[in-house]
């Protein structure tokens, strides 16, 4: 009978424990204004398709998280959509991983930040990345270039850092841009990735270039960013631009007045063999998706992912199809 | 080899971290995050200590709850430490006193069945002399009990710190600043700073298993080791078929 009841007990806890894990999924689940509209520009044209691209063959590659799996995915069906013959390899780690396969042609083409490619890649130290956005890209361009890859015009949306407080916070204290934050840090705690304590654009650019000084810093695993904020931890915390929760939990993005945040632009990154190969189509493709893919539109993509569960590749599809670029 | 010789050179050499900005490296940044680390492995080693070996006395003199003393280190090491402290981390909270938490928790499992083992494995008739000399309940588990179990325990003890101070390298996700930090961060750091921080966690680990090793033989009551006998001849006598042939 004790026997019984220990196993009992057992059971008890491993079931718990089981509870506990699954909650994890559906914690910030307040999907209630889910589609905010995609659609509201008129396309300007369709995605053509033509034949002769059919015997092109090429991959689409991304990195390993929401945003890049969904870009991947609206390139990847766009082409397809323009007749090319595509593939895709959406999982592909870091930008180092990404970047080799690219260069060894696994790989046709992948989206890659500005900012990140200047960081990574080019050797650009944080306090020399260029805070214009054509700048940056016209850099990227260059460096890409000397490896033989051709880096297309950027979208519109910058993934980017932001300083990022609750309503409440900025109601009660009146902040609307970083500055503001002068006089009042000191008593504030600031949550970042454990990068951030030693970033220039990041913590040690909130000291230097604003001149903040915050009462403690805490690094946390950068999926926390957004629930340490809203369970009261964090006064302030360091998001991305790109964020859903940030519209759906209302938080409040402090305005960078001193531009210290560098440009994080995404731009498809082609060899330029398969550019050559593919024909003016497939630059006149990525032109016709990045147009409309605003900071806004990002944000709502990644949400439908993120919060509301669907996969990139369904939510890439309801892209193209709510901007007219392919038809339903 | 290059790779290693970077590393070392990091241990010793501050320099400008790669993303910029900050200095990174030298022995008193390193020391530091060294620091940070003993103090998070060591609280949480201590607190664990003080919750197991207590409990596993216990269960092993009233020889109640055997079951959960021995199917703890099972679920113990079935859970991936890694889960633990995220869920410790989604649920209660990020910090020093947290992470200190989920560490006695994943430290716990080992000592308790060591300690709960260690005191079952005590000759009965070793224990019944004890209570017909008279002794109490209390006198058996410190006199009797607690000695002869002490290898086991500290047994334990080794399995957990080790695990405890391995893991506590996650900890930089957590809120804590750790050896970790260098690993999880390579921007920041270097590949040298990765692989620096990755060398000290490592010899911190076996330094632990030797110092505990060293105080494990050191608080071995005198009976169990046989006075004068090396290790070997412990190990010798150890075994029923030598102790047969053993010169007398």
């Amino acid at each position: 009978m004790r026997r019984h009841r220990w196993l009992m007990l057992l059971a008890l806890l491993v079931a718990a424990f089981a509870v506990a894990g699954c909650g994890d999924d559906d914690d910030d689940d307040d999907s209630g204004n889910g589609a905010a509209d995609t659609s509201s520009e008129q396309p300007s044209s369709q995605i053509q398709k033509n034949d002769k691209n059919a015997s092109t063959k090429l991959t689409i590659g991304s990195k390993n998280f929401t945003e890049q799996k969904v870009l991947g995915e609206i390139y990847a069906q766009a082409l397809t959509a323009a007749g090319y013959d595509v593939s895709k390899e959406l999982n592909l780690g870091d930008e180092q991983t990404a970047l080799k396969a690219l260069e060894g042609g696994d790989i046709s083409a992948y989206p890659e930040y500005t900012g990140t490619a200047l960081l990574s890649f080019f050797g650009f130290t944080a306090d020399k990345l260029p805070n214009d956005e054509t700048e940056a890209y016209n850099e990227a361009k260059a460096g890409f270039g000397e490896k033989n890859l051709t880096a297309l015009p950027p979208t519109p949306f910058v993934s980017s850092n932001e300083v990022a407080v609750t309503k409440e916070t900025a109601d009660k204290l009146g902040l609307s841009k970083i500055s503001d934050l002068k006089g009042k840090s000191q008593d504030l705690t600031l949550y970042g990735s454990p990068e951030c304590r030693q970033r220039l654009d990041c913590k040690l650019g909130l000291e230097q270039v604003y001149g903040l000084k915050f009462k403690k810093f805490v690094p946390v695993d950068i999926a926390l960013r957004h629930e340490v904020l809203k369970k009261g931890q964090a006064d302030v915390s360091i998001v991305f631009t790109t964020d859903p929760q940030n519209k759906r939990e209302g938080f409040v993005l402090l305005e960078d007045d001193k531009g210290m945040f560098p440009p994080y632009n995404s731009t498809l990154v082609v060899r330029d063999d398969v550019i050559e190969k593919a024909g003016p189509d497939f630059a006149k493709t990525v032109e016709l998706v990045n147009e409309d893919l605003t900071d806004e539109v990002m944000q709502e993509l990644n949400a439908r992912v993120d919060i509301d569960k669907s996969t990139p590749e369904d939510v890439a599809g309801q892209y193209l199809e709510e901007t007219g670029l392919i038809s339903g | 080899m290059n790779d290693f010789f970077d590393a070392v050179d990091f241990i010793f050499s501050e320099r400008e971290s790669p993303a910029g900005g900050a200095r990174v490296g030298g022995l008193a940044k390193m020391w530091e995050l060294t620091w940070e680390h003993l103090q998070l492995s060591g609280i949480s080693i201590a607190v664990a200590c003080a919750i197991a070996i207590p409990l596993g006395l216990w269960l092993g003199h009233t020889g109640r709850g055997g079951f959960l003393a021995i199917n703890a280190s099972n679920v113990g090491r079935a859970v991936p430490s890694l889960a633990l402290i995220a869920f410790f981390v989604a649920y209660i909270g990020v910090g020093f006193t947290n992470l200190t938490l989920a560490l006695v928790l994943l430290a716990i499992p080992p000592i308790l069945t060591n300690t709960y083992t260690g005191v079952r494995q005590v000759d009965r008739d070793t224990v019944d002399s004890a209570r017909g000399m008279g002794m109490t309940g209390s006198q058996v588990v410190r006199r009797v009990e607690l000695p002869l179990a002490l290898p086991l325990i500290f047994g334990g003890i080794r399995i957990s710190a080790v695990n405890v101070v391995a893991t506590a390298t996650i900890a930089p996700l957590a809120g804590v600043v750790t050896l970790g930090d260098p690993i999880i961060n390579v921007n920041t750091y270097g590949d040298e700073g990765r692989l620096a921080a990755a060398l000290v966690v490592a010899l911190l680990a076996v330094a632990t298993e030797l110092a505990l090793g060293a105080v494990q033989r050191a608080v071995t009551p005198r009976g169990l080791k046989l006075e004068g006998g090396g290790r070997w001849r412990r190990l010798a006598f150890a075994m029923p078929h030598n102790r047969r042939e053993a010169p007398t």
